[in-house]
């Protein structure tokens, strides 16, 4: 446990002093939805019904966006060979980056989430909905992504291959995510089911995504 | 304890690179390796670290009662620093000292930093050394948790001359506590090695 907390602080700390990460990601965020509504015009009730939308595709456009930086950097500078000679097991290492990226990237865009949709007119009322779904949401996204960086860990500018390899998984968590975030008069009772299924796809991914990622980097370093 | 190689084979990239290799080492002993550029020497020591698969042969361990992968009690020290240049000296060790499972951290990074004198750089940050000194640093790893088998490539290249004295005493230290040392070089090391395997024979 010492060992996997140890791994996350090195991550959050290297995130926090390259940038890159955080600043990156909301960077982006921050940029698609305030050129968003400059781009359709000012119709209210047409932003107010596409806001869960924008927000979501644009979350999911700034997880890949770093997604193919999880374990290259550890790759380039040899650490990811010391990380399988280490006492703990590669599927261990794998959560613990996903986890990293997770608070670095996704978290901090759910938490800014419902402010930026402000922009977008959205709805107050879909605020702590919008929370939720994204937080859960995000954490099914950077667990997944690990497997995108994992496959392409040896070749320089995977980018492209990643976003190709994980774009049709992320789809599930946007359908859901989307629809948890609809509002009660669009979908009347659907957030709660909603927000369960999402919270099932972030716990199948927690338990197959390590061990997919960590099969992947094993193949890689042979 | 001693490692035991038994007829290795290794392949890379279709292509055969020494096979039927075989040797013993026991406590305290070293092992050379020497040879031409791409006679496997680097290959040896990653298919020894269980970082590939041997394409014949097997590597074991005898003396030990826990079920450690071999590549778990070593210290590889390769090519790449391992470094994260936004980190300091110390951090960089701290991190390596915990992910190794130091049990006491703080006295491994004093020994880390003593190793190559590094004391006075522990708060300079890791993306400001020289070669030289990042070389250190990585070779520091050696002494933040104790671990028998060192795997060395080239752990003298980029080195200074007093730098080099302080890696052959620590090899030499490393040696006569019982530890076991198997290291590649093109230069010498100023250390008595047990036995040496000279790879461009196989090949």
């Amino acid at each position: 446990m010492k060992i996997f907390l140890a791994l996350i602080a090195r991550d959050l700390t290297l995130a926090i002093r390259q940038g890159g990460g955080v600043g990156m990601a909301l960077g982006f965020f921050l940029a698609v939805m305030v050129l968003l509504p400059l781009g359709i015009g000012p119709d209210l009730k047409l932003l107010q019904r596409i806001a869960p939308g924008a927000l979501w595709i644009t979350l999911l456009l700034s997880v890949l966006l770093s997604a193919d930086r999880i374990f290259q950097p550890d790759d380039d500078d040899g650490s990811l060979e010391l990380f399988s000679l280490g006492l703990m097991p590669m599927e261990l290492v794998a959560l613990a980056k996903a986890i990293a990226h997770w608070i670095t990237t996704g978290l901090p865009l759910a938490i800014a989430a419902p402010a930026l949709g402000v922009l977008l007119n959205l709805d107050s009322s879909l605020f702590l909905p919008l929370l939720a779904a994204m937080g859960l949401g995000s954490m099914a996204l950077s667990l997944l992504a690990t497997i995108g960086a994992a496959v392409t860990v040896g070749l320089k500018r995977g980018g492209l291959i990643v976003s190709l390899l994980i774009l049709p998984l992320y789809v599930p968590v946007l359908i859901f995510g989307v629809a948890a975030t609809a509002g009660q008069n669009a979908m009347p009772g659907v957030f709660g089911s909603s927000l369960l299924i999402l919270l099932a796809i972030a716990l199948a991914c927690l338990v197959l995504a390590p061990a997919a990622s960590a099969a992947l980097l094993r193949a890689h370093m042979k | 304890m001693r490692l035991i190689a038994d007829k290795i084979d290794c392949e890379r990239g279709g292509r055969r690179v020494f096979s039927d290799l075989s040797f013993t080492l026991g406590s305290g002993e070293g092992l050379l390796l020497t040879g031409a550029n791409g006679s496997g020497k680097t290959s040896l020591l990653r298919l020894i670290a269980g970082l590939g698969d041997p394409a014949g042969g097997t590597f074991s361990i005898d003396g030990m009662d826990d079920d450690l992968a071999i590549g778990q009690r070593s210290h590889y020290v390769a090519h790449r620093n391992a470094l994260k240049t936004a980190l300091s000296v110390e951090e960089n060790l701290a991190f390596w000292a915990k992910f190794m499972g130091a049990s006491d951290v703080a006295a491994g990074i004093e020994r880390g930093l003593g190793l190559f004198n590094l004391d006075h750089l522990a708060s300079y940050s890791a993306g400001l050394l020289s070669q030289g000194q990042a070389r250190r640093l990585a070779l520091s790893r050696l002494e933040l948790v104790a671990r028998p088998i060192w795997l060395l490539d080239e752990p003298s290249v980029g080195l200074d001359e007093a730098s080099c004295k302080q890696l052959a005493a620590a090899m030499n230290s490393h040696m006569d506590k019982g530890g076991l040392l198997i290291a590649t070089t093109h230069t010498g090391l100023g250390v008595s090695f047990t036995k040496t395997i000279d790879m461009s024979e196989g090949a």
